[in-house]
């Protein structure tokens, strides 16, 4: 929705990006110019300002990190709601997704000097056993045999994400990776204070990265633990930069604002396959068009056994396990 | 105009002159508040990672105090409300110090919520004009505006009586209608706080309906236990009690806020057992953050259990305090009362501050224990924001009382009688 309120304000009180006096002043110790403090809210912008605030971010992307960046503001396809599929049985548990995932959307990496910056994934494997058996005693207090207490099949408080063998796939284990489920009625976006988060016509939930105040309430909210917030400036290597960026996808952010999977939109929306599809080596992962019936993911929802994690909480995620 | 000036001045001198005792407290709790102006200085420039706030754990023991202090802002009313509504005569000179600590209580509020965003530089987009507020769908909005409101609301009502005090006139029959305004609206301060857990689906903790119910009760245990304490220190420090003196603190005030501080105790302390009996009779996997409460989880072998020495505390104290106040022999004896109140007090500082927001978060959605322990910047610059608290009210209460007890009055109104009590 666009202010209209606001932008009548800000027109008034003479205070459009282009009339900002000492707009390339910088206020120290929170290091904002005074053009980006009086930046506006994404959707409310005009095409003349994006362009502008667009050109802004690729100077800065220049003066920081001294690469060539383009940043992208294309948008949504009309027709277009965009949807994954995985197969928990085919995926081995290797991790691929998650590197390609940071290298492609530029998450801030371990610092091998200050390791107490925080490196970001937006994907997790997580790992469960097949079977784990605490065997019982039978007594009359309790209505316990001697199967005792069993866990097995998808229990989330039972999974592990730091698993670390020497060799994947593990006999007695399976796999599942978790990631932001894009859900069609996301609690994330539902308690934002600031609307610094939303949906896109083609289902998207994205960030305004200049316009989120951190106040992390939306990362309360997830339920599938698919955001993360920048507790420091990110830390990526110059070569490690990946120059194709999209302002609502993978340009680098900045200390105190949150960030999340976005079904990598600067590739989605320019014909592409998401990083984590392309790379995973035994194809477990699907993407496609919800619209489309003759799409990937909705041959797949229609012909495989699929579930949804945690359904009962009403999120409705866009986001669908499956098993042949 | 020229008068309100004349007011204001003399607030500024009654709040900065007094005694040596009085500055040697006014410095410490300068020097406390610059303590952490410095840590939050690292804060603001590497940003959050100075915390022990992490994505497991994303709110800490900032937003802890926010939520306890809302309640002692809130608990207000429990003093407005027999005073105006039941015209309950012990509560009418006490009521202003009241409405002062709610002041006090929401500049620690504001600040806690202030210092726990990762860009206050933006904090303007929370606001109307200047920002894209999500209302009426986020309840953080909500949350803004009840807070600045209440705010308003306590600013506007004992300011403007001290000044109508001040120059010996009644005050206008408009300020009864702010005053009324100022009761539902206490409540809706902790109702909407309550909320911004409660409405959480991913977080089994806190999605319970009878969190609002159990934030007010514990809110109206830790109100008026402070003011119980705060008011016999203001009775031992100033000219209160002495003869001559305008104002009185009775006794029997303070018994019956202790009567308030019983009551709230017990109901609190019920929809505690209500809680743990739902969530740990039905024994689904939503009792793990629970059982970390007060048991500790373990995962491979090792046991995670930070919180729980402090909950176990948290719960003795709170059940010891509710026995003090349950007998009138301890209750109507200082010493006992005065235990009984600091264990209420310390109690649910605990309960609902840590004891609330980490199990919150723990398991995270996914499952990973991860515990939350702040780190020596985060505790010197909480513990700033209450020395800040405690400066506006120790200044707040100065000029008050030099107002209502001490007889500073404007020139122009020497010799005139004090207008009936609000
Ligand atoms: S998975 Fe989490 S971050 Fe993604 S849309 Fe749903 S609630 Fe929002
Ligand atoms: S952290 Fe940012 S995106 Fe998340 S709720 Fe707060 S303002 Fe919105």
């Amino acid at each position: 929705m666009v202010d209209k309120g606001r932008r009548d304000f800000l027109k008034k009180a003479g205070i459009a990006a282009a009339a900002i006096p000492f707009a390339n002043l910088r206020i120290p110790v929170i290091d904002v110019t005074l053009e980006e403090f009086f930046q506006k809210h994404y959707k409310e912008m005009s095409e003349e300002e994006r362009k502008r605030v667009v050109e802004r971010l690729e100077r800065q992307h220049k003066e920081k990190y001294g690469v060539d960046v383009e940043i992208m503001t294309t948008p949504p396809r009309k027709g277009v709601v965009w949807g994954y599929a995985l197969n928990i049985q085919k995926c081995i548990g290797c991790r691929r997704c998650v590197y390609a995932c940071v290298r492609e959307n530029n998450q801030s990496r371990a610092n091998p000097k200050e390791p107490w910056r925080g490196e970001i994934q937006w994907i997790r494997v997580l790992e469960f056993e097949k079977f784990e058996a605490h065997p019982g005693k039978p007594s009359k207090k309790d209505f316990r045999t001697t199967f005792g207490e069993v866990i097995a099949g998808i229990n989330l408080e039972e999974s592990e994400h730091y698993y670390d063998p020497p060799l994947v796939p593990e006999k007695e284990k399976f796999y599942m990776p978790i990631q932001c489920q894009q859900c069609e009625r996301p609690p994330c976006v539902k308690v934002c204070p600031t609307k610094a988060t939303w949906k896109e016509p083609d289902g998207i939930i994205v960030v305004d990265y200049n316009w989120c105040i951190g106040c992390r309430f939306c990362i309360a909210a997830c339920p599938y633990w698919a955001r993360r917030f920048n507790w420091s400036d990110p830390y990526i290597r110059r070569e490690e930069i990946n120059p194709r960026m999209h302002y609502l996808g993978n340009r680098i952010r900045m200390r105190g604002v949150v960030e999340k999977c976005t079904f990598c939109i600067q590739r989605t929306r320019n014909g592409r396959y998401p990083a984590c599809v392309e790379i995973c080596p035994v194809g477990a992962r699907k993407f496609g068009n919800l619209l489309d019936p003759e799409s990937e993911v909705r041959r797949v929802i229609e012909r495989k056994r699929v579930f949804r994690l945690k359904e009962e909480l009403g999120t409705q995620p866009k986001f669908f396990y499956f098993i042949d | 105009m020229r008068k309100f000036i004349d007011f204001v001045l003399t607030s500024v001198k009654l709040a900065l002159t007094g005694s040596r005792k009085y500055y040697a407290w006014l410095a410490s709790l300068l020097i406390m508040v610059l303590f952490g102006a410095f840590s939050y200085y690292y804060q603001l420039k590497y940003g959050l990672i100075i915390t022990d706030i992490r994505d497991q754990v994303s709110w800490g023991s900032y937003i802890a105090n926010f939520t306890f202090l809302v309640g002692v802002a809130a608990a207000a009313v429990m003093i407005v409300l027999p005073a105006y509504l039941y015209n309950y005569k012990e509560f009418k000179h006490i009521t202003v110090f009241g409405e002062l600590m709610a002041v006090s209580a929401l500049v620690m509020v504001l600040t806690f919520v202030l210092v726990d965003l990762g860009r206050i530089d933006r904090v303007l987009h929370l606001m109307p004009f200047t920002g894209t507020p999500n209302w009426p769908q986020s309840m953080l909005t909500w949350d803004v505006i009840v807070l600045n409101g209440y705010l308003f609301l306590n600013i506007l009502i004992p300011g403007y009586l001290l000044y109508k005090t001040y120059l010996r006139e009644p005050p206008r029959k408009w300020i009864k209608i702010f005053i009324l305004i100022s009761i539902p609206w206490a409540i809706s301060i902790h109702t909407v706080t309550a909320f911004l857990y409660g409405g959480l689906a991913a977080r089994p903790f806190w999605n319970t309906a009878v969190m609002a119910p159990r934030f007010l009760a514990s809110a109206f245990t830790a109100g008026p236990a402070f003011m119980i304490i705060i008011l016999q220190i203001i009775r031992r420090y100033t000219c209160i009690g002495q003869p001559g003196c305008k104002l009185v603190v009775s006794d029997r005030a303070l018994f019956t806020l202790a009567h308030i501080a019983l009551i709230s105790m017990l109901v609190n302390l019920f929809f505690l057992g209500s809680e743990i009996y739902t969530v740990g009779y039905a024994a689904t996997s939503h009792i793990a953050p629970l059982k970390y409460l007060f048991f500790g989880l373990e995962h491979d072998g090792v046991v995670y259990n930070k919180l729980q020495p402090y909950m176990w505390a948290a719960i003795t104290m709170e059940i010891i305090a509710a026995l003090l106040l349950l007998f009138p022999r301890t209750r109507k004896n200082f010493k006992t009362l005065n235990i009984a109140c600091i264990f209420a007090f310390v109690g649910i500082w605990i309960e609902k501050g840590m004891g609330l927001v980490i199990p919150g978060f723990i398991p995270t959605p996914i499952g990973e224990i991860w515990e939350y322990y702040p780190t020596l910047m985060e505790i010197m610059i909480t513990l700033s924001v209450w020395a800040l608290g405690l400066l506006v009210y120790t200044l707040l209460l100065k000029i008050a009382i030099g107002i209502l007890a001490e007889d500073v009055v404007h020139p122009s109104a020497k010799g005139r009688e004090m207008p009936e009590h609000h």
